[in-house]
């Protein structure tokens, strides 16, 4: 498999706090990678590394194996990479139809309309809420809102920020549900970053995890599952 | 009652000069948090400009679109070049650099077009104007006209197009739509473009009824602030409706309380009168949001 997104040594910085030290990972063309670690642990920086949002960064982040480090965010979106930031990056005083025409924002094409239905197909409950101000929503939908938001950009690679962060244990289900048809029917090469190790490693293809701002481990999530001291300081078991 | 009523409708007309300036400051303000004070002396610029190609013989029409580009393209110079490296600055900066434009663009129109007051035309005037009455001349009739259709067009361009969803969201959450591929800068820009467009018309509409000399729009801004704190300075479609709001009763009050000496204090006290007793103002429109 040939590898869609590649970090190689990528440190990352806020202003003077280095908070990434020489990360390499891979995300393989049709993929799902979940990039584990504990809080602080640098999962947030190396999203935001990627798209190029806020972070000072080094070493080389390729797309295709064309270079994106240091290119403006909205450039790195229009070639394909849909972001569900941490906090959800609502529009909230839009409309939820606004914020899912806002994903398209870089299409031509015809097919929006049709997206625009498939993600109903996924968020039955986005279409009842069409015409509600986006801040009105739930945080679970929200959240499925984000999701769809970014399929609207029919994205090459979705990074997802903690999509289950503040959701009920059900809604997890579905979501997580969910992304593995996006993975699997759509062919979308997916990174996602989580704090529920257990559920992401029912999910992905590969893990690599993160402590203090470096990769510690990464293979398959059976390998991965099976380290004692993993297991130990990551699933609490 | 003849008087209250043509009291009441001539404030109706300046009125519309200052919605459409309350909302070129409600757009700024929405993108940036910045209140821009040099919108006034822009505007009075962009009318100098106009002024000055019907004086060369361009029919007015034609003028009055090569001025709206005019100012589009002012508006969108100033956000480029000026105020993007200012972004990052504190707000006192911003404000600095908006006194320093007011002064600039005041002592430059009294230096290339002198500061006597010049006659500006109107293109509602004229024997045709049947529209005219006891009530409001015809060229207030036409203020009026063109304040409604200029403000439909600014909406409609809003709510219904790509570009204007795209500059909304990037006014409210820059990140977000940087995430979906909107070029964040170049919104900031057209939304300066815009806004100095429709403060041109404000001032090629006031200027045939005040006057047009350099501080023309210093009263006219100050209403604008009114209006823009009354209707909500973060509501767009308030701060029309506080337009034609501060014009009527800038008149009534005019003529009937206080008198037309002491017409400005009344600006100033709506303003006071906002920020004490109701800081979203009359629509402001608080977003509801649960976690």
């Amino acid at each position: 498999m040939t590898a869609l997104l590649e970090l190689r040594g990528v440190d990352a910085a806020y202003g003077a706090t280095a908070v990434l030290r020489s990360v390499t990972i891979e995300v393989p063309e049709g993929g799902m990678v979940a990039l584990l670690g504990a809080n602080g642990a640098g999962k947030t920086t190396t999203l935001r590394a990627i798209c190029n949002m806020g972070v000072r960064v080094r070493g080389e982040i390729r797309l295709a194996g064309q270079r994106i480090d240091g290119q403006p965010t909205e450039s790195i979106a229009r070639r394909g990479i849909g972001h569900v930031p941490e906090g959800r990056g609502t529009f909230l005083s839009l409309t939820v139809e606004e914020n899912l025409r806002l994903g398209a924002y870089l299409r031509r094409d015809r097919g929006v309309a049709g997206d625009l239905t498939r993600v109903f197909g996924y968020f039955p409950v986005l279409k009842k809420r069409l015409h509600q101000q986006a801040g009105t929503l739930s945080g679970g939908e929200q959240q499925m809102l984000a999701i769809g938001r970014a399929l609207m950009s029919r994205p090459r690679l979705l990074l997802l920020d903690e999509p289950s962060f503040g959701l009920a244990p059900i809604l997890v289900q579905e979501i997580f549900r969910i992304l593995k048809v996006i993975n699997q029917e759509e062919r979308m090469s997916i990174l996602l970053v989580e704090q529920n190790a257990r559920l992401a490693l029912e999910l992905v293809g590969q893990v690599f995890l993160l402590e203090t701002g470096q990769v510690v481990a990464s293979g398959s999530p059976q390998q991965i599952g099976a380290d004692e001291a993993v297991r130990r300081a990551y699933l609490g078991q | 009652m003849q008087a209250f009523w043509h009291q009441l409708l001539s404030g109706l007309a300046m009125g519309s000069t200052y919605a459409s300036v309350a909302l070129a400051l409600v757009m700024i303000f929405k993108a940036t948090h910045q209140v821009n004070f040099a919108q006034g002396e822009l505007a009075m610029f962009s009318t100098y400009v106009a002024f000055w190609l019907t004086g060369a013989g361009v029919p007015y029409w034609a003028a009055f679109l090569i001025t709206l580009s005019f100012s589009f393209v002012a508006g969108l110079a100033i956000e480029r070049i000026l105020m993007r490296r200012i972004q990052h600055a504190s707000p006192l900066t911003a404000v600095i650099v908006f006194i320093g434009l007011l002064v600039i663009f005041n002592s430059m129109a009294g230096w290339i077009f002198s500061a006597t007051t010049q006659v500006f035309p109107s293109p509602f005037d004229g024997p045709h104007a049947w529209y005219g009455s006891v009530y409001l001349s015809p060229h207030e009739v036409g203020m009026i006209g063109m304040t409604l259709v200029v403000l439909t067009i600014v909406f409609v361009f809003f709510r219904f197009t790509r570009l204007g969803l795209a500059m909304r969201a990037a006014a409210e959450n820059p990140q977000s739509s940087r995430l979906v591929g909107i070029r964040v800068g170049w919104m900031l820009a057209l939304g300066w473009g815009l806004a100095s467009a429709l403060g041109a018309v404000a001032g090629m509409m006031a200027a045939p009824k005040l006057g047009l000399e350099p501080n023309m729009m210093g009263g006219v801004i100050l209403y604008g602030f009114a209006a823009a704190l009354l209707g909500g300075i973060d509501n767009p479609w308030g701060a029309p409706i506080g337009g034609f709001i501060v014009g009527v009763l800038e008149n009534l009050a005019g003529a009937y309380l206080v008198g037309s000496h002491l017409k400005q204090t009344l600006a100033l006290a709506v303003i006071v009168a906002v920020l004490v007793f109701k800081p979203s103002g009359l629509f402001g429109r608080t977003v509801v949001v649960r976690v």
